[in-house]
């Protein structure tokens, strides 16, 4: 299919582009049918997109939770307020931080593995070959990819938010020396279970979903050549950090 | 199958470190199981003032806390604020001239109420009402008082 050739083409494409997307989520939504074949291929897309992503988090996660702390401490000394490192680290990791920098980093990560592996399917005719086999190659290749990228994200982020307050903790405690038991008591009495780390929860499997549908959407429409799948990994980054952003700011403001 | 063992068994692995990460950080970093439970009665309490208490603010004696906030109105009558609140069932021998105070945990910190156990032998039963009461402290309302009678203190010299 090619673009739209109104004269407004370049206000039109965005929704065109978008109506087009979202066409291709419920077409690849139909294929969805939780049975042993479809779960395995999902295991091995688990595999490569979120096992393989694990120690890339776990160091950005120790690193992040590190630096704002030392941020924290830094700015809070000045009102005599160490006290409250714990709570505003938790909490800025459990509601922002954490979900977002997890899902950036995932985009970096699988999204653009996956967007090049589809697209290099479709360069060399591997997508046709299944049409030809009567396979449909939304619900073989796309479907568990995206399915992966949903379940994998919110555990990831889990995984970045514990290495941050444990980087957090190494960093508040055992090097500018605050209180082991004032640390754990304010992130126990102030960050609250359902409106702060149920809410990055929530933001980190619509992140999931974003980053995975449109890797595996800009994978499938990229153009079969080695410039055009070039040119839709870099689109698959670009688009998904705008989005991450811009969703996050709308889910926040709707649950606050 | 055998190239699919270790796939399956690193995808395995991750989603329980996954899964144990979430448990650790809802157990450890937040107030996750720390709730009173469901087991609850219900008292209140009236105030001429609750300045920032809100429905979920603590409910303590001795620093330890019993309950919580539930609800706070305004008596359309007396224009007081009734403040009624739940307290865990296991701590049902509270005194009937038990006092009920707004403190606040800090210097700014947060409001909660703070109960002063009185020395009747009667307990407060499900529905009764605190009737020895302080209001909270309001900082802007002690420092006016402080100038305002400092100012006269200089008019009658």
């Amino acid at each position: 299919m090619d673009t739209p050739t109104t004269p407004f083409r370049n206000i039109v494409k965005p929704f065109w582009e978008a109506g087009r997307c979202l066409l291709f989520f419920f077409l690849m939504l139909t294929g969805l049918r939780l049975e042993g074949s479809q779960w395995r291929s999902v295991l091995q897309q688990i595999y490569l997109v979120g096992a393989r992503s694990l120690v890339i988090i776990m160091i950005c996660g120790f690193f992040v939770g590190m630096v704002l702390s030392l941020q924290a401490v830094n700015s809070l000394e000045q009102f005599g307020a160490q006290d409250q490192v714990g709570l505003l680290v938790g909490k800025s990791i459990f509601r922002e931080l954490g979900p977002v920098l997890t899902a950036l980093l995932f985009a970096g990560r699988a999204g653009t593995s996956i967007t090049a592996e589809i697209g290099l399917m479709k360069a060399t005719n591997q997508i046709e070959a299944m049409h030809l086999m009567a396979i449909d190659p939304v619900h073989r290749i796309a479907l568990p990819r995206f399915v992966a990228g949903v379940i994998s994200v919110p555990l990831l982020t889990a995984i970045f938010s514990a290495m941050a307050i444990l980087g957090s903790v190494i960093f508040s405690i055992g090097v500018m020396g605050l209180d082991t038991g004032i640390f754990w008591s304010k992130l126990q009495t102030s960050v609250h279970f359902h409106q702060d780390l149920m809410q990055g929860v929530l933001k980190s499997f619509v992140f999931g979903g974003t980053v995975s549908l449109v890797a595996v959407y800009f994978g499938y429409d990229s153009k079969p050549t080695g410039a055009g799948v070039g040119t839709a990994t870099t689109n698959t980054v670009v688009l998904s950090s705008v989005l991450i952003l811009i969703f996050d700011f709308i889910i926040t403001s709707f649950l606050t | 199958m055998r190239a699919n063992y270790k796939v399956e068994l690193a995808s395995g692995v991750f989603l329980l470190i996954g899964v144990a990460a979430l448990v650790w950080l809802a157990t450890a970093a937040t107030d996750f199981g720390q709730d009173i439970g469901d087991d609850t009665y219900t008292l209140s309490a009236r105030f001429q003032d609750v300045a920032d208490l809100r429905p979920g603010s603590p409910v303590k004696i001795g620093g330890v806390t019993i309950g919580k906030v539930e609800s706070i109105t305004l008596d359309p009558v007396s224009f007081e604020a009734v403040v009624s609140m739940s307290i865990a069932s296991r701590y049902n021998e509270i005194p009937s001239d038990t006092g009920a105070a707004i403190l606040t945990s800090g210097v700014l910190g947060d409001r909660y109420l703070g109960l002063e156990p009185g020395g009747a032998p009667d307990v407060l039963q499900d529905g009764d009402e605190m009737f020895i009461t302080q209001s909270a402290f309001v900082l802007e309302q002690v420092i006016g008082k402080f100038i305002f009678s400092a100012g006269s203190e200089d008019g009658t010299e």
